[in-house]
């Protein structure tokens, strides 16, 4: 008799778990990737990497709730954020197994919003896994302010946009005030960008800086992004790794500047790279965009440059962008309405960016917004002693181009600059060594890849 | 009445084989069926490109043949035995003495137990903390270059991170730390099991320190110097968490620190089953072998 009752509980627990594991997996089947599809799930699962995004939300979202660190309410909707940092590419890692499994997973479970970088952005919006911002109800009218690079940024091989972001990051060259009086004669920023205007006259300043004792950059690093923003082809074309002509002359150019000494082959962010922002470590310049003026350069240490107001900005050699955040609509979300009412409240409404700019000091993406506040006094930067760069950073926004990006770029840019940091270092006897290496690395990573 | 006495046998082995079962579970799950699924899948090609899934396809031994021929193997296998020799030459010598002066009656030492404690402290810290510390001592603008500036020894900063031969000594250095203080309770355990009359009778017969040593501790602690040598090996071949901190897992310069284990972890990057379990493979090979001759090397002079 109790082995009967015992049998007859396993059985039904037996039937009971494949019947939860076939509701799991019919279930995505009921909603397509249809904005106005039925009713919305009770569960907004939002996967990224760092804290922004939610303190834009929770500051700017009207109605958003915070419950406790990782979790808050919207309406009768709980948002659950899965935060991963991207340290060592945690966060892909996190979110390629989950986006993998989104067709297996119950509603609730099922991502419905995620984050990306501009480096790796290809590689989620050239998949079905993420979703066009036109099937989530947003018009191209709507989004007529944002600057088009943002846009191109998350457009996929097909021409749809998959994605949004509420931030421009525009970047200039950041100059030290100090080292222009000295050397240069002046301090002005239409003088020093006489110096800097293109990339021969900003290797004769250099040399001049070095004879003053000064390093060009901190770090060969430093100016990578800026000529890799500018190349005219893909990192990869039909499957074959192609050496753009602009990354070419940073190679020389660096090599050039490590040689005569005028500047390091540091990793951005490490100590040595952070020590020019400091009057004693004798760094001429710096490229950036806003957040690493207003963020990043130590303006509340006693001491530093930034916190006496001594440096400058000037748009540099070429226009470049570093950074930013946009949002996508994970394929297979239960809330498409709320996914897309996020997108548009804080990529297109004038109110809350306009919020967005004066509590967050965030370049917004919006132009209309930018180009009125570039033009009044209280928007002046006191790290650049008073200097108003928006005006800058509007003409930079307008410029950038990004149509050569591949979905290859971050694996790419990072074994170049370390495969070339051996070069400079003169690990690597020869260019030709140093390639070799960065083949081997690209090889690792893109299995499939050719050279 | 006989039977019962069988039975009563039998039970005392059914007993034996119960408590055989957690090892065997754990070993066949953990260890003999990954074996075999290592082995299983070095046979295709599966990987992943961005989200796209690329196999798995079976593709014979054309991993195998593409590691052999681009030469990586002997490249890291070569940086893996450099790095992993230079730290265990001095490990096992210093570990020698240390372990000699421990057990030497006629020296009593004061203090033992806190000085054994001490050296063995590095081995409770996390290898990749530890990693981390030396990274930032070491780093261009660290406190070992001020120091050196500053006594005048040097003028411009060293950039150790950049220069072959002081990135692989600061790796064996600090598997050196590590592990010295572990080998040297070993040997020390060994050593306290060597008869104390030997050592009178060498006495009394006139031995020196050196002699004693030379012709007493080391032939009788042969066997438990073998194990040290051939655990050392394995993990030694086994290397990963040092060199991957110290350099961020790039095995810089020009890759001349990278490890097998490391050369396997860039293959993870995009899920490489394929190339992984074919290095794999390898590695278990290389292993057997270079278990096989320390261990015929040191056994084998005993039958001369």
């Amino acid at each position: 008799m109790k082995k009967k009752a015992l049998s007859l509980i396993l059985c039904s627990a037996v039937v009971a778990g494949s019947l939860a594991g076939c509701g799991g997996s019919s279930a995505p089947a009921a909603d397509g990737p249809v904005a106005d599809a039925g009713p919305e799930g009770k569960t907004l699962n939002i996967y990224c990497w760092n804290e922004e995004f939610k303190s834009r939300l929770t500051d700017h979202y009207p109605g958003y709730v915070v419950v406790d660190g990782t979790h808050g309410t919207i309406g009768d909707v709980n948002v659950v954020w899965n935060i991963t940092p991207s340290d060592d590419n945690a966060y892909q890692k996190n979110l390629d197994e989950n986006l993998l499994k989104q067709d297996g997973a119950a509603a609730d479970d099922r991502i419905d919003m995620f984050l990306v970088e501009a480096d790796y952005a290809l590689k989620y919006v050239d998949t079905p896994y993420t979703m066009s911002v036109a099937d989530l109800g947003i018009t191209e009218a709507e989004l007529a302010n944002q600057y088009q690079y943002t846009k191109d940024v998350m457009t996929d091989s097909s021409g749809v946009l998959k994605g949004l972001s509420w931030q421009g990051c525009p970047g200039v060259l950041i100059y030290n005030r100090e080292a222009a009086e000295a050397v240069l004669g002046s301090q002005e920023p239409a003088d020093v960008q006489e110096f800097v205007k293109d990339w021969a006259t900003w290797n004769d300043t250099a040399d001049k800086m070095k004879a003053a004792g000064y390093n060009m950059v901190a770090t060969v690093n430093d100016a990578y992004r800026v000529y890799s923003n500018n190349v005219s082809g893909k990192w990869v074309q039909d499957g074959k790794i192609v050496i753009d002509k602009n990354v070419e002359q940073w190679v020389k150019d660096s090599k050039a500047l490590v040689d005569k000494g005028e500047t390091t082959t540091a990793e951005l962010w490490s100590d040595d790279w952070s020590k020019g922002f400091y009057p004693d470590g004798k760094v001429f310049c710096y490229f950036g965009p806003a957040w690493l003026i207003n963020f990043s350069m130590a303006a509340d240490v006693e001491g530093s440059i930034a916190n006496q107001g001594g440096w400058g900005a000037v748009e540099g050699p070429q226009g470049f962008f570093w950074g930013g955040t946009w949002i996508c609509g994970a394929t297979g979300t239960d809330n498409p309405l709320l996914v897309a009412d996020i997108m548009r409240q804080l990529t297109t409404n004038e109110q809350i960016m306009a919020d967005i700019v004066k509590k967050d000091s965030d370049f917004v993406n919006n132009k209309a917004a930018m180009e009125a506040a570039a033009t009044k006094d209280e928007y002046a930067f006191a790290v650049l002693g008073g200097q108003n760069p928006l005006s800058m950073f509007c003409a930079g926004a307008g410029k950038i181009d990004l149509s050569n990006q591949s979905e290859y770029d971050q694996g790419c840019n990072e074994e170049f600059q370390h495969a070339m940091k051996n070069y400079f270092d003169g690990n690597a006897a020869t260019y030709e060594d140093a390639l070799a290496l960065f083949y081997q690395g690209v090889k690792e990573k893109y299995p499939e890849l050719s050279y | 009445m006989k039977k019962a006495k069988r039975s009563k046998i039998v039970s005392y082995n059914k007993w034996g084989y119960i408590f055989l079962i957690p090892f065997v579970v754990v070993y066949l799950v953990f260890q003999l069926i990954p074996l075999f699924s290592t082995i299983y899948n070095s046979f295709f090609e599966n990987y992943r490109s961005g989200l796209k899934q690329i196999g798995p396809n079976f593709v014979g031994f054309e991993n195998y043949r593409t590691i052999l021929t681009n030469g990586d193997l002997l490249t890291y296998t070569k940086n893996t035995l450099i790095m992993w020799g230079l730290g265990v030459v001095p490990q096992i010598i210093i570990s020698l003495l240390l372990g000699a002066w421990f057990t030497d009656p006629s020296l009593r030492l004061k203090f033992q137990r806190f000085f054994k404690t001490v050296i063995y402290l590095p081995n409770l810290i996390m290898a990749s903390a530890f990693s981390m510390l030396f990274f930032t001592l070491f780093a261009d603008s660290g406190p070992i270059n001020s120091i050196l500036m500053q006594m005048g020894i040097i003028s411009q900063p060293y950039t150790f991170m950049s220069h072959v031969w002081s990135v692989r000594f600061l790796v064996a250095f600090l598997n050196f730390i590590m592990w010295f203080g572990n080998t040297t309770i070993l040997l020390m355990a060994g050593m306290m099991g060597i008869d104390i009359s030997l050592f009178e009778a060498a006495q009394v017969d006139g031995a020196r320190a050196g002699q004693v040593f030379f012709r007493i501790t080391v032939p009788l602690l042969k066997p438990i110097l073998v194990y040290v040598f051939v655990t050392s090996l394995i993990g030694g071949l086994q290397m990963f968490d040092v060199p991957q901190i110290l350099t961020d897992g790039t095995g810089d310069p020009m890759r001349s620190s990278m490890t097998l284990i490391m050369y396997l972890n860039k293959h993870l990057y995009s899920k490489n089953f394929g190339m992984g379990g074919a290095l794999s493979v390898f590695l278990f090979i290389i292993t057997g072998i270079l278990s096989m001759i320390v261990y015929r090397f040191a056994t084998g002079k005993k039958e001369d």
